[in-house]
């Protein structure tokens, strides 16, 4: 079997997992790992600029943030249907990592760092501060009856725990696979070559800053994919989650998980929310975890569990 | 009241912000200058001093004159030591990486948070200031204690340019500064120097917030706001410049108060936010700062 068909198998099987989870799962992780699925596609999003283009950015959730108020707002003030709605908020998130990418990129390293912060910070006290608009600090909260989509064969209804786990395993398939096909691609050696060396790179004729700011735009759209569906599948737009706390959170799933790796997301998402949900199940102070567990990280685990793997054993992971 | 002393009020409100924004922000710049690492956890140290302080003035009781004075020396020691603690377990190993650094310091944050939440509760309480004049002006009355916050600041960041300039303390930290390799080759333990940049920079923030605590009360989310407006200070006066720091202070201090008052506080900090935003993509080296070596 050669390498290719291979690792087209092994991602072909991790959806399969997945899909057979939906039958398996009791009610409680059922809807758990729904949420996972799309954060772990937020996750997704963000390991393409933070993993394979080696910009550390702390600002996605204003992505997150762009997708989930493009389709809110959509629906709530314009009266758009779900499809609609979502490509709005793929829009959204599109032109937001532009205009973040144009400004950010010009800078490097710990500076880029600050104006992502910045420009998400900005994002997160602009939506407070339109709060007549947005809803301000309460958010806003979707209608069942505005969350279905007719289409010729019958309602698809998200409220419904089934339809809205397939639909996030459907939306998590899709980037999966782009990711794969990405990062196999030309465009993605290019970004890897970037990181790890930009001055050579450049000399070898590449256009280092269109090819950082098509990857933040790219990058951009796919966590503004996963806000959208976080806010069409649960029903909830709020300004938390434009707050720099979920600029931290996929930071941290994908340091776990292992940066650069196209199954690293998922499996550093799943880990970390686990390890929240049970840890709160003892105590409130689930953030001493999160807090402890970056510091670990980063003083013995740089490479995250999947990274890890590939180093000692698995060296054609992706 | 009319226009102009309610400016006057909005810049008096500022004066003070400023005060505390210029301790808090020349402990973050003296860290940047001199480890070139950026400490996240900033904010956090400026809430621990704040809630030690509420601490310590309610385990001596007694006066409030007695009980500040302790706070003011005990909390900043405190903090100190915690951050020399964490300089030593945590950055010294990452080797001062400062992606690893952020990182680390984000989770610093966190730890604080939690232990601050957890022993101190979610309340937000006050320490008695030190004594209770009020100022009776033509239009309004003003607190007395607040003046002397920006007379204690004015004192203090005066006292840390003597200790730059004209110490063989301040010495050794500029040449790390300047070059780290050559600073060590001439026999500067390099280490220990980091070690103590790292707390003084956190004392200096735990020095602001036991000043600012008897008018805005000790919470254990209270250090966003002063790590926010400290990026923004550090950042629009220039690394490592000391004037730039106090001048971008009383900027955004005053700016911050005008606006808060006139418009509305998110407005202020919406400004302040793109503010840094900009000069760092377009005039990085700050409106102060010299362009890198």
């Amino acid at each position: 079997m050669n390498g290719t068909a291979r690792l087209w198998l092994l991602h072909a099987a991790v959806v399969a997992l997945l899909a057979a989870l939906n039958f398996l799962l009791p009610a409680y992780h059922h809807g758990l790992m729904a949420r996972i699925l799309v954060l772990a596609t937020f996750a997704m999003g963000y390991n393409l600029t933070f993993g394979y283009g080696g910009l550390l950015s702390l600002g996605h959730a204003m992505f997150f943030a762009a997708g989930l108020y493009g389709a809110g707002l959509g629906i709530h003030h314009l009266g758009l249907g779900v499809p609609a709605a979502f490509l709005a908020a793929l829009a959204c998130g599109a032109a937001l990592a532009f205009l973040a990418g144009v400004l950010a990129l010009r800078t490097t390293g710990v500076a880029f760092m600050i104006v992502t912060l910045m420009f998400s910070q900005a994002f997160h006290l602009a939506i407070l501060y339109f709060s007549a608009f947005t809803g301000g600090d309460q958010g806003l909260v979707l209608r069942p009856q505005q969350r279905r989509i007719e289409t010729m064969l019958g309602t698809l209804d998200l409220t419904d725990p089934t339809t809205r786990y397939l639909t996030a395993l459907a939306l998590f398939s899709v980037v999966l696979f782009a990711m794969l096909a990405i990062v196999r691609s030309g465009f993605g050696r290019v970004l890897v070559a970037i990181r790890e060396n930009e001055e050579r790179t450049r000399m070898l004729g590449y256009d280092t800053f269109a090819s950082r700011l098509a990857a933040l735009v790219a990058s951009g759209t796919i966590c503004a994919a996963a806000g959208a569906a976080y806010g069409l599948l649960f029903g909830y737009v709020g300004a938390n989650f434009a707050s720099v706390q979920y600029s931290i959170l996929p930071l941290l799933w994908v340091l776990l998980g292992g940066a650069a790796t196209t199954l690293g997301p998922l499996f550093g998402t799943v880990f970390m929310y686990y390890v929240v949900d049970i840890a709160s199940g003892y105590t409130s102070a689930y953030m001493l975890a999160v807090g402890v567990i970056l510091i670990l990280l980063v003083l013995f685990f740089r490479k995250g569990l999947l990274g890890t793997l590939r180093e000692r054993w698995l060296g054609w992971l992706p | 009241m009319g226009f102009g002393p309610h400016l006057l009020l909005a810049v008096l409100e500022g004066l003070v912000t400023s005060a505390v924004l210029a301790l808090t922000a020349l402990g973050l710049s003296l860290v940047f200058g001199v480890m070139r690492v950026v400490n996240v956890a900033h904010g956090e140290l400026f809430m621990l001093g704040a809630v030690l302080a509420w601490a310590v003035a309610t385990a001596v009781g007694g006066s409030p004159a007695l009980g500040f004075v302790a706070a003011l020396v005990v909390a900043p020691l405190i903090v100190g030591a915690v951050a020399a603690l964490a300089e030593r377990l945590v950055l010294r190993r990452v080797d001062y990486d400062p992606e690893a650094t952020i990182v680390a310091t984000i989770g610093l944050l966190y730890i604080l948070q939690q232990l601050a939440l957890t022993f101190y509760g979610a309340d937000a309480r006050p320490v008695p200031p030190p004594f209770n004049i009020r100022l009776a002006l033509p239009w309004f009355g003003y607190s007395a204690y607040k003046l002397s916050i920006v007379a204690t600041s004015a004192v203090l960041l005066l006292l840390s340019w003597l200790v730059l300039t004209h110490t063989r303390a301040g010495l050794i930290m500029r040449a790390t500064q300047y070059d780290r390799e050559t600073a060590q080759a001439f026999g500067i333990p390099v280490g220990r120097v980091y070690a103590a940049v790292f707390a003084i920079g956190a004392m200096l923030a735990a020095i602001a917030a036991v000043l600012i605590v008897p008018i805005s009360q000790a919470h254990y989310l209270m250090g966003q706001d002063p790590l926010l407006l400290s990026f923004a200070v550090v950042i629009i006066g220039g690394l490592g410049s000391l004037r730039g720091t106090v001048v971008a202070a009383l900027l955004i201090g005053v700016s911050d108060g005008v606006i808060s008052m006139f418009f509305s506080p998110t407005l202020a900090k919406l400004i302040a936010t793109l503010a840094v935003a900009m000069v760092l993509v377009f005039r990085p080296q700050g409106l102060f700062g010299k362009a890198a070596r």
